[in-house]
């Protein structure tokens, strides 16, 4: 666990996050009405999500599904029993005047998950739970001087809230924490992980301590939405609650704001303001009861997830842990890579994804699924260097133009016109040409510099008009001149 | 055609035959009924009358007699509880703060009788939010129980919550009436009207549009004038709904066919904790009569025990009320409902739920909220979940042994408002229907008698999870040997 210094010794950050996920689903958690981000305002609410009287909720099996396979990418338990409860309160965006949600019997328990620090070093956090909930609508405030408006788009949208223990310890762990569970689920198709639109958003608890001490009083900042801002939320919250401590003060139990503009949290509302939720089973609902055979079946449609993908990359693909790490992060970042490599040298392919790809995905702010170079096309072209077609300088030069055009590696290598000779009897009588033209230095090499091969090397290529293969020059060279 | 007064006293079952037989149309039926429409005013039956729909139908209903596609409720003149949505038609739950809620969709057991051809008259008063054991609670006033003697002091309660639908079966206002019952509100109303009224199997019959008072409890049902109609409606209204999730798969039944099945051999508990304190001397009397009748007609009597019937009805006024609280919540004056401003939002919420709910669902919000609330969630919600699964576990153990139940269906005759003016006395009047609606279970008040001031009493008999079919047949021997054909002092078209 890092540290971080006050004014008279060490302090100990203890964190731990309650991250809500959108489940990718085309309905709502008990309604038909779509879960689509965007759309007029009040456009996807069904008569249940504006909580008409005598509408009842269903439960949309794809959130089941989404649940339990999370729970299995979290080396969790499914439970074969779990109960929908109501949480009470009163807010114009919460149609029903509760919130149905799983308090007491989670669909999901316990877990946990690998997180990457710096160095190459892994740390377990532990999962306490997911459960199933619905989203709340949204109050609009700033669209009218007198009044509040109300879009109900968002209300009942299905919601997994996923609790870790308090086993981060610094703004890097959080961060790594969430990138990790964003890939899970993503990798499990359950979450598109989009934080822009609030598909993925995080409650973070903290606290600090002395090290070695019992836990302090935490404070919960609400609804971060970016791992960035999680990053600075940390930072900022940490460096409060020990300035408070050192001066002799005491944490209050608090609901806070992070503010992304002014980078500071601030208190929305203190624990004795709080609601009394007054939780109890709902009975519209009876317990949401799961066959073992149906949770095996699941179990048994499980994609590959980052960490056995990137322990196959490295050990049956020869990568190595830095490349797979980089390679297996994102889902589709995975795919590609595999696609391109199928049937080919994985580390040359490797070097092209992390390197040129990654490079002009970057540059050019695109995603892997709309790269102008295809997995395949990319492939093709390391076929070219393989078979001794191209050389990897040529390659490049192609590469940069399949990406411009986004036309297939032949088309490209074609009309560049682009060819090494690979051709012996062509490269021969290269070789010969510049002997003869360079008596002096093969008396010199056979005398004993045999560093002059690079001269030839680089007097022959410059004949040949960079088109000679490399290879077949210097196996050339050493034989006439050895010989 | 029959004079009015003949049309509007007949039953589900030989209006059938009359409409089958040609005798009359449905509209003609329908017209009997409109014409009465002021017989049913003077009892404050309906809160919604729909004439121009009840013509509609009617005829709609003839066309498919003439076709030969009618089902048994095809052109029945019947009244809908205000409890069930109906499409295009306000829909008020006897509240002031529905406003002039008009529903863009229709509940699955309207919509059924509504398929299957029934005529609507209107909507039936009830108790506000199907909350009270009178029909006092009201906001669209009480409604008078039709047999409130010549010159009663006040007018005696029908019962509640389905006071309204039990008044105007009663009264010959309408042929029949849906109901719907959480802790007694069909069978109490039932009983004081001298009118049949059965509570379905909890998930028999679809909740999807019928606003809610206690979601685990809340069971709609029909309210008849005879054992047989009781099947009939019960038949239109039952079956699987996907839109409610705790709606039950079990297979559809011919429940008028099941009445063939007799109780012959059939095994009839009396519970000897339902012999209350208290208990007037007539109503055991009654119950006795009931005995005998089952009896004679061939069933064995076999003394039960059911333990926890007293914890039967706290149990039932925590969990009922814990959830009607959250079930209420809804109407908030933020999207439909009338709205009573306020200077901010909290303000606005009390000023629109303190205006728009009355007296007695206040009281049933705030108890609610309390059981609910940290600190006493364990002692009384948690506790009365127990209960409730004694409750149920007391009545799985003697369904081991009987097949009915056979108990009063209410302590007393129907009384005038003022004489229970205490909140917990009028709670008493569900003493004998709470436990069978605490462990989900169909129970049916069949009228078996009249009290010594000629006021109709009735005998309730309580099945097993789903046997609805047992329950009619002893219902249907209950009314064969009785023979209760007593009317009451207001009836519909008396004068024409």
């Amino acid at each position: 666990m890092s540290t971080i210094e006050g004014q008279d010794g060490a302090w100990e950050m203890v964190i731990g996050l309650e991250t809500h996920a959108q489940v990718a689903s085309k309905a709502k958690l008990f309604s038909s009405a779509s879960a689509a981000f965007g759309g007029a305002p009040n456009d996807h609410v069904a008569f249940l999500d504006a909580g008409m009287p005598g509408m009842l909720p269903v439960i949309n099996q794809r959130c089941v599904e989404a649940a339990v396979l999370s729970g299995f990418g979290m080396n969790s338990t499914i439970n074969l029993k779990s109960i929908f409860d109501r949480k009470n309160y009163f807010y114009p965006d919460l149609p029903l005047g509760y919130q149905i949600s799983q308090f007491s019997d989670p669909i999901v328990s316990g877990g946990w998950l690998d997180i990457e620090l710096e160095g190459g070093e892994t740390k377990r956090i532990g999962v306490t739970r997911l459960h199933l909930e619905q989203d709340a609508g949204k109050s609009i405030h700033d669209q009218d001087p007198y009044r509040t408006l109300v879009d109900l788009n968002r209300a009942g949208v299905g919601l997994m809230e996923i609790v870790s223990e308090p086993d981060i310890g610094s703004a890097e762990e959080a961060a790594a924490y969430v990138t990790k569970l964003r890939a899970i689920l993503r990798y499990l198709g359950v979450c598109d992980g989009n934080m822009e639109e609030g598909s993925l958003r995080c409650d973070v608890n903290l606290s600090m301590r002395r090290p070695g001490d019992e836990l302090g009083t935490r404070c919960e900042i609400k609804n971060v939405n970016s791992i960035r801002f999680i990053r600075e939320a940390i930072e900022f919250e940490a460096r409060r609650q020990v300035e408070v401590l050192e001066d002799g003060g005491a944490i209050v139990q608090e609901t806070r704001l992070f503010d992304p503009d002014r980078g500071e949290t601030r208190s929305m509302r203190s624990k004795e303001e709080s609601h009394d939720y007054r939780y109890f089973p709902d009975p519209d609902l009876p317990p949401l009861v799961l066959e073992q055979s149906y949770v095996d079946e699941l179990r048994a449609g499980m994609p590959e997830l980052p960490d056995a993908k990137k322990t196959r990359f490295v050990t049956e693909l020869g990568l190595t842990s830095y490349d797979a790490d980089v390679l297996t992060a994102d889902r589709d970042n995975a795919l590609y890579f595999e696609a391109a490599a199928d049937g080919r040298d994985a580390k040359t392919v490797a070097n092209w994804v992390t390197g040129e790809v990654f490079g002009r995905l970057n540059k050019n702010d695109v995603s892997i699924n709309t790269a102008p170079v295809p997995a395949a096309e990319l492939g093709a072209l390391v076929d070219m260097i393989k078979s001794g077609k191209i050389s990897g300088r040529q390659a490049k030069e192609a590469f940069e133009a399949m990406w411009a055009e986004g036309k297939p590696a032949q088309t490209v290598v074609d009309e560049l016109g682009l060819s090494q000779i690979s051709d012996d009897s062509a490269i021969e009588a290269l070789v010969d040409q510049v002997m003869q033209a360079n008596m002096d230095k093969v008396e010199e090499y056979r005398g004993g510099k045999p560093k002059l091969i690079g001269f030839f090397v680089g007097q022959v290529m410059k004949a040949s008009k960079g088109q000679a293969n490399p290879a077949s020059v210097n196996a050339m060279l050493k034989a006439k001149l050895d010989g | 055609m029959s004079a009015l007064s003949d049309l509007l006293r007949l039953d589900i079952a030989s209006a059938r035959k009359g409409l089958a037989d040609k005798q009359f149309t449905a509209r003609e039926l329908t017209e009997a009924y409109l014409a009465a429409a002021d017989d049913a005013r003077a009892l404050n039956g309906f809160i919604t009358e729909t004439p121009d729909q009840a013509l509609a139908d009617a005829d709609a209903a003839d066309a498919r007699l003439l076709a030969g596609n009618a089902t048994a409720m095809t052109g029945m003149p019947i009244a809908q509880k205000d409890l069930f949505c109906t499409e295009g038609i306000r829909t008020t739950a006897a509240s002031k703060i529905l406003g002039d809620f008009t529903p863009p969709y229709e509940s699955t057991v309207s919509g059924k009788l509504k398929a299957d051809g029934a005529v609507l008259l209107g909507k039936a008063n009830l108790d506000e939010f199907a909350m009270g054991s009178a029909n006092i609670t009201s906001a669209f006033g009480p409604v008078t129980n039709p047999w409130t003697p010549e010159g009663a002091a006040a007018p005696l309660t029908p019962g509640g919550s389905s006071g309204g639908s039990a008044a105007l079966v009663a009264a010959g206002a309408a042929i029949a009436a849906t109901g719907t019952d959480t802790g007694g509100s069909i069978r109490q109303p039932a009983a004081l009207c001298g009118v049949v009224g059965l509570k379905p199997t909890y998930g028999r019959c679809s909740r999807w549009g019928v606003v809610a008072f206690a979601s685990s409890l809340d069971q709609p049902g029909p309210i008849t004038r005879s054992v047989r109609d009781a099947a009939i409606m019960l038949g239109s209204m039952a079956g699987h709904d996907p839109k409610d999730s705790t709606s039950a798969s079990a297979a559809p039944v011919d429940f008028e066919a099941a009445l063939a099945g007799g109780v012959k051999s059939m095994r009839v508990g009396v519970p000897r904790e339902y012999r209350a304190d208290g208990m007037p001397a007539e109503i055991d009397a009654l119950w006795q009569e009931g005995i005998e009748m089952a009896k004679a007609a061939g069933a064995e009597i076999v003394d039960v025990s059911l333990p926890m019937t007293k914890m039967a009805l706290p149990a039932y006024y925590i969990v009922a009320l814990a959830e009607a609280s959250s079930n209420l919540a809804r109407y908030d004056g933020v999207r439909y409902c009338a709205r009573e401003d306020g200077n901010d939002l909290t303000e606005m919420y009390s000023n629109t739920r303190g205006t728009g709910f009355g007296e007695e669902v206040r009281r049933r919000i705030l108890i609610g909220t309390y059981v609910l609330s940290a600190g006493y969630y364990d002692a009384y919600y948690k506790q009365a979940q127990k209960v409730r699964t004694l409750i149920a576990n007391d009545f799985n153990a003697a369904f081991n042994d009987v097949d009915v139940l056979l108990t009063p269906t209410t302590p007393s005759a129907a009384f005038a408002a003022g004489d229970v003016d205490d909140p917990v006395a009028m709670y008493m009047n569900d003493i004998f229907t709470v436990p069978a609606s605490m462990a989900g279970l169909p129970g049916m008040s069949v009228p078996a008698g009249l009290s010594a001031e000629g006021l109709p009493l009735g005998l309730q008999i309580i099945g097993k999870p789903f046997d609805e079919a047992s329950v009619l047949q002893m219902g249907q021997a209950i009314e064969d040997a009785a023979g209760f054909d007593k009317t009451p002092r207001l009836l519909a078209g008396a004068k024409s």
